[in-house]
């Protein structure tokens, strides 16, 4: 890193280079264009070919990686957790759709210009006030804000068409050539150019002197006020970028989507990007990517077999990341990369095999018992009597359900941290200290 | 001049209904907040299943509405420190990106449980007759029902204020807040404190979400929908403050009750509003400590 330039070099370090040297060489080589870089994009256009039909959706995916790159930025790299980002892709949605609707402005590409602008606007006003705060406090706020957003365009909903939203946008073809298709070969297209140009535009970003102290602010904000860093400067800067970004994936959403309501300002858009974020891994270029490519085809998948299903999958997956898999999907794959290529250890925490269980695993698993027997009482104490036909008969029948419920929820709990203990007796988390 | 005093009292009387729902419901969020700084979004999922054990109990298994109310309660604090302490204490210090993380991903199971066992209508539980038609405070009739609610968190306030004013637990839980590693260094085990109040935070959400079906309708999308309402009057008020999460229910309860019946077509937007110039000015909110 850039803080090796004042300090000694380290052990085993080749003689002859200085600290100063190979930093700089580092730094020269950090942004290079690696060769597994180019998979993400091979395998977008390939899906191009190999599912033509398909495209619709696969610009919703484009888009969404859009999003959760603009995302990034800020949650990522510079640490800022907001609640409220959907408010930037909502604004740019509806530069767009208000432009289209009410102008009659359909050029495309200017749109999208249009929307980067008043997106990035909002973005440096709210950015302005909301990023001297916080932890609780700026989640509230970025929250707050992104409803006031939601409510305004709700009690106008003469302009904005409220939550019916505005239908029926044409927009011209773009540059005046290509003109939309049926099956969205063109939106696909369109979508794939503009995210391959704002995601080169980020990862420069990322890997200049900007972007390396946006992560020194996420690392240690005091030691960047001490080395003189105008700190709330370079945090409004990231976020204003970030907004204009999340804005023209709205102005993408719209446009690829011909219509637009209000439910791009919802809290469920802003929680559902922040899932493909963290699915994917934060603060890594390609985790958008992962992120928001997994998730919409488990959800197209599994929302279809049932929309219950998937939102109790959504949290499940949540549940996971955090607790076995923080650094994402990504980090899972380097993980696994390292086992596989012998560096083994050096990244992973070595899995220890317990030789005998002792007296705290045993007594951990009686709790564990008695938990699964509660959470088996208060399932059966639920589906007694409003489900009862899904389940089998004697799971219902009053006296008796309430012993089978209990015994299965213990079963079933013993049984995962049986299993559980087989590989590790670590906890599952360690506690980062703040 | 009458009818603009009609319209001033109902708005009064159906927002101090609210505040004592919102009060009820955020106060136990605000104590654990403060003492441990988790971010809890799960907790409206709490309140969203104690208000379905109510359901279940009044209308499958018989019980009244009274009781069945003080059942789920138990039922929800049971519950909430099996997970307490199997999931939440692993994340006391981690980031709060990761504590958001992790309940909001508990909050969609909840929900998604919830869908599948009881489907997306709302519910009505059967009320009392005491608690049903209206009630005459002499120059006007009341609903019975919202009196009621106004009653009960009035005598809740008292209680918890003496509880948390005027006996040991109170003390310990007020010292907790104020500095945790002092209390920790005079002996007070923070932890058994922390969950002690994280039941019974969660037995007053599941009360105040039982209370709810009759005043708002109940459905599994409860648990984010007034979410954002419980985090405005926690942080609004000032963390692990009873004054302030009182001051900010009150305030929030009645703004948000006026601008519905004033000015129907701008919904939420005043609260909204309120918050966050609230917030800049004070980001800490009434009575939290900067």
């Amino acid at each position: 890193m850039a803080a090796n330039e004042t300090s000694p070099a380290p052990r085993g370090a080749p003689d002859g280079k200085k600290a100063r040297d190979r930093a700089a060489e580092f730094l020269l080589r950090r942004h290079r264009f690696r060769l597994a870089e180019s998979l993400p994009w091979l395998i977008a256009i390939a899906v191009y070919f190999l599912f033509p039909d398909r495209l619709t959706f696969g610009s919703q995916v484009l888009i969404m990686i859009l999003f959760a790159l603009s995302l990034d930025m800020i949650l990522g790299y510079a640490g800022i957790v907001t609640l409220g980002h959907a408010a930037f892709f909502g604004v740019g949605a509806y530069t767009v759709g208000l432009m289209a609707y009410h102008w009659g402005w359909s050029e495309p590409i200017s749109g999208l210009f249009a929307a980067a602008i008043i997106a990035a606007i909002v973005g440096f006003i709210s950015g302005w006030f909301l990023l001297r705060y916080h932890g609780l406090t700026l989640l509230m706020l970025t929250l707050a804000t992104a409803i006031m957003i939601l409510e305004t365009g709700n009690f106008r909903s003469d302009i904005t068409g409220g939550y019916d939203g505005l239908p029926g946008l044409i927009f011209d073809p773009i540059f005046g050539v290509f003109d939309y298709d049926l099956y969205g070969h063109t939106n696909y297209v369109y979508s794939l150019v503009v995210l391959a140009i704002l995601f080169y535009f980020v990862r420069r970003i990322v890997y200049s002197p900007f972007g390396q102290a946006l992560t020194g602010i996420r690392e240690n904000v005091g030691r960047m006020h001490a080395t003189g860093s105008p700190v709330h400067m370079r945090l409004v800067t990231a976020y204003t970028i970030a907004a204009a970004i999340a804005g023209m994936a709205g102005a993408l959403f719209t446009q690829t989507n011909a219509y637009v309501t209000l439910t791009v300002f919802d809290f469920e858009l802003s929680a559902e990007v922040m899932v493909m974020l963290i699915l994917g891994g934060t603060g890594r270029l390609y985790g958008a990517f992962a992120g928001a490519a997994v998730y919409m085809v488990l959800e197209d998948h599994l929302s279809k077999l049932s929309p219950t299903f998937w939102q109790f999958g959504i949290g499940l997956l949540l549940l996971v990341t955090v607790l076995f898999a923080r650094r994402g999907i990504l980090g899972l794959v380097e993980d696994l990369a390292h086992i596989r290529f012998g560096r083994f250890g050096e990244h992973m925490p070595s899995l220890p095999r317990p030789a005998a269980w002792t007296c705290e695993q045993w007594r951990g698993l009686g709790i564990a018992a008695l938990d699964g027997a509660l959470i088996g009482l208060v399932v059966g104490f639920a589906v007694n009597l409003d489900r009862a036909e899904l389940l089998l008969s004697w799971f219902t029948d009053y006296p008796l359900s309430v012993i089978a419920w209990a015994g299965c929820g213990a079963l079933v709990v013993v049984a995962i941290n049986v299993v559980y203990y087989m590989f590790t007796s670590r906890p599952a988390v360690e506690g980062r200290s703040r | 001049m009458p009818q603009i005093a009609n319209i001033a009292v109902s708005i009064l009387f159906d927002g101090l209904a609210y505040a004592m729902f919102l009060f009820i419901t955020s106060v136990g969020l605000s104590v654990t907040m403060g003492l441990m700084g988790f971010v809890n979004l799960a907790h409206g999922a709490f309140a969203m299943a104690g208000g379905y054990f109510v359901v279940s109990l009044t209308r499958s298994y018989g019980v009244d509405f009274i009781p069945s109310l003080i059942i789920a309660a138990v039922l929800a604090a049971l519950v909430s420190v099996r997970f307490e302490r199997r999931l939440y204490r692993r994340f006391y210090r981690a980031g709060e990106l990761d504590q958001v993380l992790l309940t909001i991903g508990l909050a969609f199971m909840a929900i998604a449980t919830f869908t599948y066992f009881y489907g997306p209508i709302p519910k009505s539980v059967p009320l009392p007759d005491w608690l049903r038609g209206d009630v005459n405070l002499g120059f006007r009739n009341f609903p019975t029902y919202r009196a009621f609610v106004i009653v009960l968190g009035a005598v809740l306030v008292a209680v918890l204020w003496y509880a948390f004013e005027r006996t040991s637990i109170g003390a310990k839980i007020r010292a907790a807040v104020d500095n945790r590693r002092m209390a920790e260094s005079v002996g007070i085990n923070v932890d058994r404190l922390f969950t002690l109040t994280f039941a019974l935070g969660s037995a007053l959400a599941a009360l105040g979400g039982g209370l709810a079906i009759q005043l708002f309708g109940l459905t599994p999308y409860f648990a984010v929908l007034y979410l954002v309402l419980f985090l405005i009057v926690v942080s609004v008020g000032g963390l692990g403050s009873l004054q302030g999460t009182l001051l900010a229910a009150l305030v929030l309860g009645v703004v948000d009750t006026g601008g519905k019946y004033l000015i129907s077509e701008a919904g939420g937007f005043f609260i909204y509003v309120m918050t966050v110039i609230i917030l800049l000015i004070k980001p800490a909110g009434f009575y939290g400590r900067e």
